[in-house]
């Protein structure tokens, strides 16, 4: 692990990227629907992409918090950003955390170190109702060395910007749906036919269409160990935890600028009553929500993968905490948005204003429906059949 | 003796594409076909059939993956 120095330059590198340029172009990002390019130059240029990497590989050997906090900063200033910093964090996560000794997955972080090489992930498949626990396409051997897929994706963030991609498969062609390993591939590998456009309500900076996916890869690129442990272990919190601090942000953000749209007024007429400060009171309420719930969930995730084995993380006590992160911030994000336009009023609703937060509000409105929340709902009333303490 | 009454729960509560009766008692039932849904069902069926109840830190896949984890995590509570 390294040293909290290192976090802490860490962080203001990232804060500095945050608001010097993702903030610059986060408009031009969300109004042109494009990958925003600008900030991932300057995130890889600061090595920011290989940040889990173990030190010994060469990378930054930082931990989830410190993936986290800097999903918040980037959130912040450009929800796309962040969300999709967040996503390629979790992907490499699952690397770190799961490749075991594989020599071909060493090799692989020392060229993710190296070459800043950026990482999807494809997970959802059209026909499986949106459980990521299952899937239909299957790792197929076409002769003695070279395995096969072929994988119709829903959606697939930055898929066209990515370097590598991340696919959740059958182990074989007659394994069951619910038995997965996640294989890597890069771009030279893949090949991808888009299915459809990109112009959605909100996060329109990562760039998610679906497409039709097929790759020929060899053994050495499934991760060793199998995707239901993987799943459990890692992608799951890690997920809803990185994407509940890039809500979180977002939602500070808005916040921010209410409060700001409350100060000016404030001064325009020193003295007089601003009827904005009260509804900017609730809205602090609202906030502190969603950070008690965001913070809290990240310091019993760090208390669980603390456990010998992980062991707490794989109960089902555990998979209903980071469920019910996921639910309760990506509702409550939104909810603080809209309570800061109510704050602003008009100049909180025009898109060209200091105090505009459409954005913010059309972006953290994706989170309930990036892995539908009633399905979660459903997982969990069935978990809470069994499980004792909540 | 318990583990033909493993297997009655999971016959009724599995959801199994195969028979509980063939199942060997180290066959992975994930493997086998078992969902998360279903594994939960039979959790709680196990839970009535044997009068306990499995504490959170019992509750994970890993747990419920064979007849023989399960027949563990049942001598873990007492049930011989």
């Amino acid at each position: 692990m390294a040293t909290v120095d290192a976090g802490a330059t860490f962080a203001e590198e990232i804060s500095r990227i945050a608001d010097e340029v993702a903030a610059a172009h986060a408009d031009s990002v969300d109004k042109e629907a494009r990958f925003p390019t600008e900030t991932f130059d300057a995130l890889k240029g600061a090595g920011a992409l290989s940040a889990l990497v173990p030190e010994h590989l060469g990378g930054g050997g930082l931990g989830i918090a410190d993936a986290a906090a800097a999903s918040f900063e980037l959130g912040r200033r450009c929800g796309a950003s962040g969300l999709v910093f967040a996503m390629h964090q979790i992907q490499v996560a699952c690397l770190v955390r799961h490749f075991d000794d594989s020599q071909w997955f060493e090799e692989y972080l020392r060229s993710l170190v190296r070459e800043q090489r950026l990482i999807a992930s494809v997970t959802s498949e059209v026909g499986t109702g949106g459980d990521t626990g299952r899937s239909i396409a299957a790792v197929t051997p076409t002769d003695a060395t070279t395995l096969t897929f072929e994988k119709q994706a829903p959606t697939v963030s930055y898929g066209a910007h990515a370097d590598d991609l991340l696919t959740t498969l059958r182990r074989s062609p007659d394994a069951d749906g619910g038995e997965q390993v996640a294989v890597l591939t890069s771009k030279e590998q893949v090949e991808l036919e888009p299915k459809g456009t990109w112009d959605p309500f909100g996060m329109r900076g990562t760039c998610s269409p679906g497409f039709v996916v097929r790759a020929s890869f060899a053994n050495e690129q499934i991760l060793p160990q199998p995707f239901s442990t993987i799943g459990s272990e890692t992608m799951v919190p890690v997920s809803h935890l990185l994407w509940s601090h890039v809500w979180l942000g977002i939602a500070t953000d808005a916040f921010d600028r209410a409060r700001a749209f409350v100060r000016a007024s404030a001064k325009r007429a020193p003295g007089e009553p601003v009827p904005a400060a009260t509804r900017l009171s609730h809205l602090m309420t609202q906030l502190s929500l969603l950070r008690g719930e965001v913070e809290s969930a990240l310091q019993e995730f760090l208390a669980a993968d603390a456990t010998p084995n992980r062991e707490r993380l794989a109960t089902m006590a555990s998979a209903l905490r980071f469920n019910n992160l996921k639910i309760a911030s990506s509702e409550q994000a939104p909810r603080v948005c809209q309570g800061a336009m109510n704050v602003c009023g008009i100049v909180g609703f025009l898109n060209n204003t200091p105090y505009s937060v459409g954005r913010h509000l059309r972006d953290t409105m994706s989170g309930a429906l990036m892995i539908a929340n009633e399905r979660i709902h459903q997982t969990n009333a069935s978990l809470l059949l069994v499980a004792k303490e909540i | 003796m318990k583990g033909e009454r493993i297997r009655k729960v999971l016959a009724t509560h599995g959801r199994l594409p195969v028979a509980a009766d063939g199942l060997p008692d180290d066959a992975n039932l994930y493997s086998a076909g078992m969902t998360s849904h279903a594994s939960v069902n039979v959790m709680l069926a196990l839970e009535e059939e044997f009068d306990v109840e499995f504490p959170d830190e019992m509750l994970t896949r890993s747990a419920f993956e064979s007849i023989n984890s399960i027949s563990g995590a049942l001598a873990t509570l007492g049930v011989e």
